[in-house]
C-alpha cells in the first residue's frame, strides 16, 4: 500500500460527500453531520449543490473542529465517493494521506485509485439489493448505511444517531425500524471487514454548549417577524426563497391572532421583483413595516423603485441573499458581488445603507434592526446575505431578543402634532440630521397630506425644478447619509497578538474562514488586526484603521474588488495600502485559501517594501 | 405650476355635504394639462363623487404611476396623500398600500401608456389579485408627455396628428379587466360626466378590485379627424349599456323608475346602484355575457359605454390572506414581536 503515513486526527478534519442530487443523500449526510454534534463536537456543514432537482452532481462538504472552526478549511480528509460522475476529482480532492469510502460493489481498476491514500470499500449497492427488494428504499437506505459505516470508522458513538433517526421519524415506527436497520448493516459490515477505527476519529467533547444549529435565510425570517414586519412582497429566486418560507412559518407560529385565527401579517407572493418591491415601498408609504428577499437579478430588476425610494425617501428592507453573478450566473453557488449595484443602485446620484450579517445570529439582529433604521433612515436598507450564510446550517450563538426593546419608527409626525399647528415640511430638516418628518396617509383631515413623487421638490413637497430646491434636497440626503454613518452598526475590531504594521477588512460570510486563517497565521508569527466590516456607510473607525496600517488586506468573494472599491470611493484611500484577497469560483471562501494569500503576499512584501513605493 | 394653490375664499352660500366639507376641499392643485383636456374632466368627476358621497378627504390614498394621467391626483383631493410612483408600477405601490391599511380608500389612476404599455403586467396582476381599489385608466389612446406617440389602445387603423396609421392590434383593458377577474368594471367618456360621476361612486363604495376605463381625448394630439379616440369620433360610436345612480344607505328613497327598466344590485357596505338599463338585454352580472357584447360591438366599431359587470359580492385580497380587521400598519409592538421568552423556546428546538 501506501508509503505516506495515513492522517491521524481526533475532531479536527473535513469528511466530504459526493453524491447525486435527487438520490436522498441530503438527509442522510445532515444525520451524519447531527450525529457528531450530538457527541458534543462541532461541525460546519455546507451543501454545494448544483441548479437542477435530480441527477446533477451535489457535495456536502463538513469540517468537524472542536475548536470550534467554522469556515471551510479546505482540502479534504476523508471522501465519501457515491458519484461515478465525478469520481476522478473526487479522488484528486482527498489530501495526502486520507480515505477514500466507496461502494466497492462493481469493482474499479486500480488506475481510479491513489497510492497516498487508504481506501474503505462496503460493496453497499449488493448489501442493499440482497436486503431490500423496493428499488427507492435500496437507493435511500444505500446512504443510511454508509453512515453506519462512517459511524464505525470515525469511533462514533452509535446510540446518539440511533436515537436521532428515532427523533426523526417520531410517529412513523416502520420508517424507525428500517432506517436503524440499515445504519446496523453499515455499523456491521465496517467492524467486521474494515479497519475501524481508521486515523480520524470523533470522540465526546463539550464544543457545541448552548449553541444552536440554523441557517442564515432562517434566522433572517425571523429576523423580520421580531423587527415587526408585517408585509412581504416577493418573488421566488433561489437562493432567497426561504427567507420568505421562514417568514411565513414563524409568522403561523407567532403572529396568529388566537381569538380568531386572523393574521398579523400579509405576505404576497408577486409577479416579479419589480412589483415586489413596488409593494414593499407602497407599503412602508403607508407606515407598515416591509420587506423583500431577493437575490442579484431581482436587485437588477428593482433598480428603478430604489430610485424612488431613496429620492422620495421611504422605508423599504431588502434581504439580498447574493449568489454567483453577473447574469443568470451561479445560481446555487455563493458569492459577495452585489455590494456596488446595491450601495449604489439606481440612476442618477444615490447611496444606500447596506448591512453584513457575519452568520445566523447576525441575521436575525441586523435583520430585525434593518426596520429601525430604515424607518429612522427613512430609505431602503440591504441586509447583504449570500448562499452560504443563507442556506447551510451552521452553529450559532442562540438567538436573543430584549422585551424592553421598542421599535423606533423615527419622525413621524402624529395627529395631535398636526393639530397643534406644528410646521410639517415633509423635505425640511428642522435638526440638522438631513431627516425630515413623515406622516402616514389618514392621519389628519386637513393637515399633513402631501404629494409623495420621484420627481424634485422643495422642502415642502412641491413640486419644484429650482436649481436651489434641488440642491438643498440632495445636500440634505448628503448629510442623511452621514447621519446614517452613526447609527449603523459598528464594525469588529480584533488586535493581534502582537503590535503589527497589516491589517484586514472582511466581511460577512468570510469571517468563519478568517477567523481560523488569522489564528493559523498568528502560530506562524504573521500578525494582524483584523476589522470585519458591519455595515454601508463606514464608520469614521473604518478609515482610520486603514489608516492606522501600512497595509490592510481586503478580502472578499467577488473578482473585482467591490468592499474595496467603495473604501477607496467613499473613503478617498489610497488603493496601493489595500490589497485584494479575492475568492470567486463560487464555493465559500477557506481558512487555508487566505492565510496562503496573506502569507505570500506579505513575503513578497518583506523583499520589496510598497512602503517606499507609496511614499515616492 | 402645480406648486401653486387655489386661493380658499369661499362663498358663504357654498354648498356643503354631511361632513361640513365643501366641493373646495376636494379639490386639488391648479391643473397644469392642456385648456380642454379630458383628463380634467375626470379630476372634476372624482371631486363630485367623492363630495357626494362624504367621503372624509384623508382617507383617500391616490396613488399613479407616470404620464400625463398620472399627474392629475395633484389637481384633486388636495387633503389626500399622493403618490406618483415609476412608470406603469402604480399598481404594485397601491396593492402594498392597501395591505398595509385596509381601511383606507385606495384610487388609482394611470392611463393608456401607464397601463396598457409599460404597466400591462402590473395592471393585469392587481386586477386577478382582486387588490380593493378603484382604478380609472384616463385612456387618449397616445403619448401625451413625450408628444404623440401611439399607445398600446390606439386602435388599428387610427391615424395620429401627422397622419401615421397606427398598424398595431389595440389592446382592451375593459376586456382584459373581466377576463382578469375584476369585480367591477365600467366604460365612461370624460365628456359625459353624468354618465362617469355615478360610475366613479358605485367603484368607490365596491369592495375588491373596480375597474373604470375613460376615454379622453387628448386636444392636442389625438383630437383630429382619423383618431377613433377624438371628442367626435367617441360622442359619435358610444353605446351606453345603462345608466347607473349609486344610493347609500342613509339617501332617502328616491325617484321611482318603470318597472322592468331598473335593476337594482345591493353592494357589500348596503349600498344599492339603480341600474336604468339603456341596452334591451344587457345583464351587468353576466362577465361571459360583457365579453361577448363587447366584442361584438367593438366588431361593429361602438365603444360600449357603462357599468359593464359587477360582483356585488366578490371578496378582495385581505379577505384572501385573512388579515386582522385591524390595520397592519396599527399594530404596535406588543401585537407584532414575540418576545424573548419564545425565543428560548425556539432555540431549545434548534439545539
Amino acid at each position: 500500500m501506501s508509503a505516506t503515513k495515513p492522517i491521524q486526527r481526533c475532531n479536527d478534519f473535513v469528511i466530504k460527500f459526493a453524491n447525486v442530487n435527487g438520490s436522498g443523500s441530503a438527509s442522510a449526510n445532515e444525520l451524519f453531520a447531527r450525529a457528531v454534534l450530538r457527541m458534543g463536537v462541532p461541525v460546519a456543514p455546507r451543501n454545494i449543490f448544483p441548479s437542477n432537482i435530480q441527477g446533477l452532481p451535489t457535495w456536502y462538504e463538513m469540517r468537524v473542529s472542536a475548536a470550534g472552526w467554522l469556515g471551510r478549511r479546505g482540502g479534504c480528509d476523508l471522501m465519501v465517493a457515491m458519484n461515478p460522475q465525478t469520481w476522478d476529482r473526487d479522488i484528486a480532492e482527498i489530501e495526502s494521506g486520507g480515505y477514500l469510502f466507496y461502494d466497492s460493489t462493481k469493482a474499479l481498476p486500480r488506475s481510479k485509485f491513489r497510492d497516498d491514500i487508504t481506501v474503505l470499500g462496503i460493496p453497499l449497492t449488493e448489501i442493499c439489493n440482497r436486503e431490500y427488494s423496493d428499488a427507492r428504499q435500496r437507493q435511500l437506505f444505500k446512504n443510511i448505511m454508509y453512515v453506519g459505516a462512517l459511524t464505525a470508522l470515525l469511533d462514533m458513538e452509535f446510540d446518539p444517531v440511533e436515537k436521532l433517526i428515532t427523533d426523526q421519524f417520531r410517529g412513523k415506527d416502520k420508517l424507525i425500524a428500517a432506517n436503524i436497520n440499515a445504519l446496523k448493516l453499515g455499523y456491521a459490515h465496517a467492524k467486521e471487514h474494515l479497519p475501524c477505527p481508521i486515523g480520524l476519529r470523533v470522540a465526546r467533547s463539550d464544543g457545541v454548549g448552548d449553541k444552536i444549529f440554523v441557517n442564515g435565510n432562517d434566522a433572517a425570517g425571523l429576523g423580520a417577524v421580531y423587527g415587526g414586519a408585517t408585509v412581504a412582497a416577493w418573488y421566488p429566486i433561489t437562493p432567497s426563497t426561504s427567507v420568505i418560507e421562514s417568514f411565513s412559518a414563524y409568522c403561523r407560529k407567532y403572529r396568529t391572532d388566537p381569538d380568531n385565527g386572523s393574521a398579523r401579517y400579509a405576505i404576497v407572493q408577486a409577479e416579479d421583483e419589480l412589483a415586489s418591491i413596488g409593494m414593499v415601498i407602497g407599503a412602508s408609504w403607508n407606515g407598515a413595516r416591509a420587506f423583500t428577499a431577493t437575490s442579484g437579478p431581482g436587485i437588477s430588476l428593482m433598480q428603478e423603485f430604489f430610485g424612488l425610494a431613496y429620492f422620495a425617501e421611504i422605508p423599504a428592507v431588502i434581504f439580498d441573499v447574493q449568489r454567483g453573478g453577473p447574469s443568470t450566473g451561479m445560481p446555487t453557488r455563493t458569492q459577495q458581488s452585489d455590494l456596488i449595484s446595491c450601495a449604489y443602485a439606481s440612476h442618477g446620484d444615490t447611496r444606500h445603507v447596506l448591512l453584513f450579517p457575519e452568520g445566523p445570529y447576525e441575521c436575525f439582529t441586523l435583520g430585525a434592526q434593518a426596520f429601525d433604521l430604515a424607518d429612522r433612515l427613512q430609505t431602503p436598507v440591504f441586509v447583504m446575505l449570500d448562499l452560504d450564510i443563507g442556506m447551510n446550517d451552521s452553529l450559532s450563538q442562540p438567538f436573543d431578543w430584549d422585551d424592553q426593546r421598542r421599535y423606533d419608527r423615527g419622525k413621524v409626525m402624529s395627529e395631535e402634532e398636526l393639530e397643534a399647528g406644528k410646521d410639517f415640511g415633509r423635505y425640511l430638516d428642522i435638526d440638522g440630521d438631513g431627516i425630515a418628518y413623515r406622516t402616514i396617509p389618514g392621519t389628519h383631515p386637513t393637515k399633513g397630506a402631501y404629494f409623495t413623487r420621484g420627481t424634485t421638490r422643495n422642502a415642502y413637497a412641491k413640486y419644484s425644478e429650482a436649481g436651489a430646491d434641488y440642491v438643498y434636497n440632495m445636500e440634505r440626503l448628503r448629510r442623511k447619509f452621514a447621519t446614517a454613518k452613526k447609527l449603523v452598526p459598528a464594525p469588529v475590531l480584533r488586535r493581534a497578538a502582537a503590535p503589527t504594521r497589516f491589517g484586514a477588512l472582511y466581511y460577512g460570510s468570510t469571517g468563519p474562514s478568517m477567523d481560523e486563517a488569522v489564528a493559523s497565521l498568528e502560530a506562524r508569527g504573521i500578525h494582524l488586526d483584523t476589522l470585519r466590516l458591519r455595515s454601508f456607510p463606514f464608520a469614521d473607525e473604518v478609515l482610520d484603521f486603514v489608516s492606522e496600517h501600512d497595509f490592510v488586506f481586503v478580502v472578499e468573494q467577488n473578482e473585482s474588488a467591490q468592499m474595496r472599491t467603495l473604501l477607496i470611493n467613499e473613503g478617498e484611500l489610497d488603493p496601493k495600502r489595500l490589497i485584494r484577497v479575492l475568492h470567486y469560483d463560487g464555493t465559500p471562501i477557506t481558512a487555508r485559501f487566505i492565510e496562503s494569500r496573506i502569507a505570500d503576499a506579505l513575503s513578497e512584501r518583506k523583499v520589496s517594501p510598497i512602503r517606499k513605493q507609496v511614499a515616492s | 405650476m402645480t406648486y401653486l394653490s387655489k386661493p380658499k375664499l369661499l362663498r358663504p352660500d357654498t354648498p356643503k355635504n354631511a361632513l361640513g366639507y365643501t366641493r373646495r376641499d376636494y379639490e386639488g392643485a391648479i391643473s397644469t394639462l392642456c385648456a380642454g383636456c379630458g383628463h380634467d374632466s375626470i379630476s372634476a368627476a372624482i371631486v363630485q363623487a367623492c363630495f357626494d358621497l362624504d367621503i372624509e378627504p384623508h382617507k383617500v390614498a391616490k396613488l399613479s404611476g407616470i404620464g400625463c394621467s398620472s399627474k392629475t391626483p395633484d389637481y384633486f383631493l388636495g387633503n389626500s396623500h399622493g403618490f406618483n410612483s415609476v412608470h406603469g408600477r402604480m399598481p404594485s405601490v397601491l396593492t402594498g398600500a392597501a395591505l398595509a391599511n385596509r381601511d383606507l380608500i385606495y384610487l388609482g389612476v394611470s392611463g393608456d401608456g401607464d397601463s396598457a404599455s409599460i404597466g400591462i403586467g402590473q395592471f393585469a396582476h392587481a386586477m386577478r389579485r382582486g387588490v380593493n381599489m378603484t382604478y380609472i385608466v384616463e385612456n387618449n389612446g397616445v403619448y401625451g408627455l413625450t408628444k404623440g406617440q401611439f399607445s398600446a389602445t390606439t386602435d388599428k387603423g387610427s391615424k395620429s396628428k401627422r397622419g401615421v396609421v397606427n398598424n398595431d392590434s389595440p389592446i382592451d383593458l375593459v376586456a382584459l379587466a373581466l377576463q382578469l377577474g375584476a369585480s367591477y368594471v365600467a366604460r365612461s367618456f370624460s365628456g359625459d360626466k353624468e354618465q362617469l360621476i355615478p360610475l366613479i361612486k358605485g367603484a368607490l363604495h365596491h369592495r375588491g378590485p373596480a375597474f373604470i376605463d375613460v376615454i379622453s381625448p387628448c386636444v392636442t394630439f389625438n383630437n383630429h379627424p382619423g383618431s377613433t379616440k377624438s371628442y367626435d369620433y367617441v360622442r359619435e360610436h358610444n353605446e351606453a349599456v345603462n345608466r347607473l345612480d349609486v344610493i347609500l344607505p342613509r339617501d332617502p328613497i328616491g325617484a321611482s323608475y318603470a318597472p322592468g327598466s331598473l335593476r337594482r344590485i345591493v353592494q357589500h357596505d348596503g349600498s344599492v346602484l339603480h341600474l336604468r338599463k339603456l341596452g334591451e338585454d344587457y345583464d351587468p352580472s353576466d362577465r361571459i355575457g360583457a365579453m361577448n357584447h363587447i366584442q361584438e360591438r367593438h366588431a361593429l366599431g361602438e365603444i360600449v359605454t357603462g357599468l359593464l359587470f359587477v360582483d356585488a359580492s366578490a371578496e378582495d385580497l385581505h379577505r384572501h390572506l385573512n388579515t386582522v380587521g385591524k390595520p397592519l400598519n396599527q399594530l404596535r409592538d406588543a401585537y407584532l414581536c414575540p418576545g424573548s421568552k419564545a425565543l428560548e423556546a425556539l432555540n431549545a428546538s434548534l439545539r
